[in-house]
């Protein structure tokens, strides 16, 4: 492999993508999760709950914009192949995430009465969101496959993956609340792991197992070697989690965080290791990055762009979360 | 059903619904920072009240423009693949930057903006507010410019069937951007003094006298007044503009089926495409060519110079003129508001009830706007470059026939929502009056509110 701009442009761009994806993963994931949580929890809590989100999500579903941006401006053949394949499912997707944004706002300003309409919009929302997001992943780990196996699996993984997301929501909870709300968010934690745990196995089995290639990736020395402290890794990090669910919340309220920020690793060596299944593939098995990027020198205006901009994001996102820190009072608009 | 046509409709019943939105907030965002200055300059408690009261108003559009946004990013992949693998070099950037610039820093600092106020000091708050109003105004730019480049392309060349980009400040300020990003930012000016008004005639009809309303009805009026006028000359030069670079629009616009001077100004008519002529025509002789060619004589081109290759003619002649229909109607409407409000300090019934459903004037006016440009490119996505028909993806018809009537259905119930929002606020606000809990504004930073505090 020769270190040229038309070599490396892309591997970059996968990489911005890759990343943008994971830290949507890790943010929206906390705000679907919370939707997903809402049913559980009474209307006083309920509002609590949306105050713990309710300055980031706009910012949070940025980065998906950005991850399908990528998508369409770095690899614009592969953006039509994925998403008319997955048409259906996208469409799910988006209505989750139009309700679920709406009944944000709607749910604090029309009068009393429809509240509790809007809040069983946004638990709606929230849920078809996130199994559209899980099928999305199963279907494409499979390489989209289409046959009834492959929708059985994808709807295996979408129910795992909203169950994630719920355990995300309930960390970010633990931190961001105190006295019953934050004893319950302990107890869904802990279910919600359950269910993480099946997932994430169930896709890391079946990824090597659905393609000889990335079978052949994984299982071959040296490789295996190197490879094996992502999952022991995310075993051990599993564990100490669920340990951990019997002793929140700590005297004082001390390390709150750790269990959202647990949860984010875990999350990055999943996706650490999807990614190292699927390079250098965009489309699995069909359509390379290399094969699917647009021109050099668009890539390269978009990549002059991102590297100014990217770290002003970050800084003024950090800004943000640091103005809303501690935990979640009242939202008002005064 | 056909795919194409179910994916056009549906593309443009997306886009219909999303434009409504980011057109209140591109120019809300300046008119919060404007009753927000007021406030500081004055330390008038009705500037407040009247900004927190289109805060929310904002706050509801901003996250409607967010979500039916989400959707168009998707469907440009889900519905047209054709269109990112022809022209992907030149769009795919200039909607990387809107994201970059203008995406995040809209979203991040919304949240300080509508949450923040009393936890951050008033500068950082007043800066948070220009920052949303900046990025609103950033994200058209970009926009805009993709658009006006898929109407007048330049900047690039063609290698193997693909655009590539060669001059980006051409592509950038291609011959049609200026004059549409300004009239799009004069329509979202005058959409949102309409709104402001309406909602606040509304009030006044219920008999709300406070000061909060007068103050927010005078500045709606009188933004209204001045914007009216110049965007009706904004428009007669992106007129003069299209007639350079697409003839084949100006044609349809003004149903003119034969290329010749004299041509007469079409005030009604059922334009025919099969007999290629007008039925039940009202003119003014010469009218078209005086105002397209300033003389009599002036030749104005005709649908049959472009005989196979020019728009649908019925859409276009009829959204055109909706929308100078409307202008002209917001311009009595504003002016007659404006002489009293000004001159008599009060205003007569019968024009507070005209006004309120003047609220949706902008909307109406601007969908109409967009019908005529965008139906205008027809039967083009990309003028000369790609054909609408040849960017269509392999999605079933009835995969697009299902998808479109859930989302029409989805569209129609939450702007009954939305509108149902906006006129349950403006009766809460003029229930309230000048009476609502104001709170202190200090140009400190109020430190972590305890959970005590409230």
């Amino acid at each position: 492999m020769t270190l040229d701009w038309p070599t490396l442009l892309p591997l970059v761009f996968a990489g911005l993508m890759g990343l943008s994806i994971l830290i949507y993963v890790v943010l929206d994931g906390f705000d679907l999760g919370i939707g997903i949580l809402f049913s559980l929890a009474e209307d006083k809590e309920q509002d609590t709950m949306i105050a713990a989100i309710g300055p980031f999500w706009d910012a949070n579903e940025t980065w998906l914009v950005l991850a399908v941006g990528l998508l369409l401006v770095a690899f614009p053949v592969a953006h039509g192949i994925i998403l008319t394949a997955l048409y259906i499912p996208v469409f799910l997707l988006l209505v989750g995430l139009i309700l679920r944004g709406v009944a944000f706002d709607f749910r604090a300003k029309v009068p009393a009465g429809r509240k509790h309409r809007w809040n069983r919009v946004f638990f709606a929302g929230s849920l078809i969101a996130s199994l559209a997001q899980g099928y999305m992943l199963g279907v494409y780990v499979l390489g989209l496959d289409a046959s009834f196996a492959g929708m059985a699996f994808g709807a295996l993984v979408a129910l795992c993956l909203a169950a994630a997301y719920a355990a995300m929501g309930a960390a970010w909870l633990i931190y961001k609340t105190e006295g019953e709300l934050q004893k319950k968010a302990v107890k869904w934690l802990r279910s919600a792991l359950v269910f993480t745990v099946v997932g994430m196995a169930a896709v890391s089995l079946a990824t090597p197992f659905a393609s000889p290639r990335i079978f052949a990736k994984w299982f071959v020395l040296p490789d295996m070697i190197y490879l094996s402290p992502l999952p022991i890794l995310s075993g051990i990090l599993f564990l100490w989690l669920w340990r951990q669910t019997f002793h929140l919340p700590k005297e004082s309220d001390r390390h709150a965080i750790v269990p959202f920020l647990t949860l984010a690793g875990i999350f990055a060596l999943g996706f650490a290791g999807l990614a190292w299944s699927f390079y250098p593939f965009v489309v699995p098995d069909r359509l390379t990055i290399w094969q699917a990027a647009s021109a050099p020198e668009s890539l390269a205006i978009i990549l002059a762009g991102t590297v100014v901009v990217l770290p002003v994001i970050v800084f003024y996102s950090f800004y943000a979360y640091r103005v809303f820190g501690g935990k979640a009072g009242d939202l008002t608009y005064d | 059903m056909d795919p194409l046509i179910l994916s056009r409709i549906q593309f443009g019943a997306n886009i219909s619904f999303h434009i409504l939105f980011p057109t209140i907030t591109i120019a809300l965002g300046w008119v919060l920072l404007f009753f927000k200055l007021r406030y500081n300059a004055t330390s008038d408690g009705a500037w407040m009240r009247a900004y927190f009261t289109w805060v929310k108003v904002f706050a509801l559009s901003f996250a409607m423009g967010v979500v039916t946004g989400v959707t168009m990013s998707f469907q440009f992949g889900t519905n047209w693949p054709g269109y990112m693998e022809t022209v992907g070099n030149v769009a795919g950037p200039l909607l990387a930057y809107e994201i970059l610039t203008a995406f995040f820093l809209e979203a991040a600092f919304l949240g300080i903006m509508l949450f923040g106020f009393r936890r951050v000091s008033n500068r950082i708050h007043t800066l948070a507010t220009v920052l949303v109003a900046g990025g609103t105004t950033v994200s058209a730019f970009w926009i805009i410019a993709l658009n006006s480049w898929m109407q007048t392309p330049t900047g690039f060349e063609m290698r193997d069937g693909v655009a590539h980009a060669v001059d980006w400040w051409a592509i950038v300020f291609n011959p049609s951007m200026p004059y549409r990003l300004v009239h799009m930012l004069l329509a979202s000016g005058l959409t949102v003094s309409f709104f402001i008004a309406g909602l606040s005639a509304l009030r006044y009809l219920q008999g709300d006298r406070s000061q909060s309303m007068w103050k927010a009805l005078r500045t709606g009026t009188f933004l209204a007044a001045v914007l009216i006028p110049i965007q009706i000359f904004a428009g007669d030069q992106h007129g003069l503009n299209t007639l350079e670079h697409q003839p084949a629009k100006i044609a349809a616009m003004e149903a003119n089926w034969h290329t010749g001077p004299n041509i007469p100004l079409v005030l009604f008519a059922l334009p025919d495409e099969k007999a290629k002529e007008n039925r039940f025509e009202i003119t003014i002789p010469d009218g078209a060519s005086l105002i397209l060619r300033h003389s009599a004589d002036g030749v104005v081109p005709g649908l049959d110079q472009f005989e196979g290759n020019h728009p649908p003619v019925f859409p276009v002649f009829w959204g055109f003129r909706i929308m100078v229909g409307i202008g002209l109607l917001m311009l009595a409407v504003s002016w007659a508001a404006t002489f009293f409000l000004w001159r008599r300090k009060s205003l007569p019934r019968p024009l507070a009830l005209l006004m309120v459903p003047m609220t949706v004037s902008g909307w109406v006016a601007t969908l109409a706007g967009w019908y005529t440009t965008e139906i205008g490119r027809q039967p083009w996505l990309v003028t000369g470059v790609l054909k609408t028909a040849d960017a269509v993806g392999p999605v079933a018809g009835s995969h697009v026939a299902l998808t479109l009537a859930i989302y029409l259905i989805l569209y129609a119930v939450l702007l009954v929502a939305f509108l149902g929002v906006l006129v349950h606020l403006a009766l809460k606000a003029a229930k309230e009056g000048d009476t609502s809990p104001l709170p202190g504004v200090m140009n400190a930073a109020l430190s972590q509110p305890a959970q005590s505090e409230r």
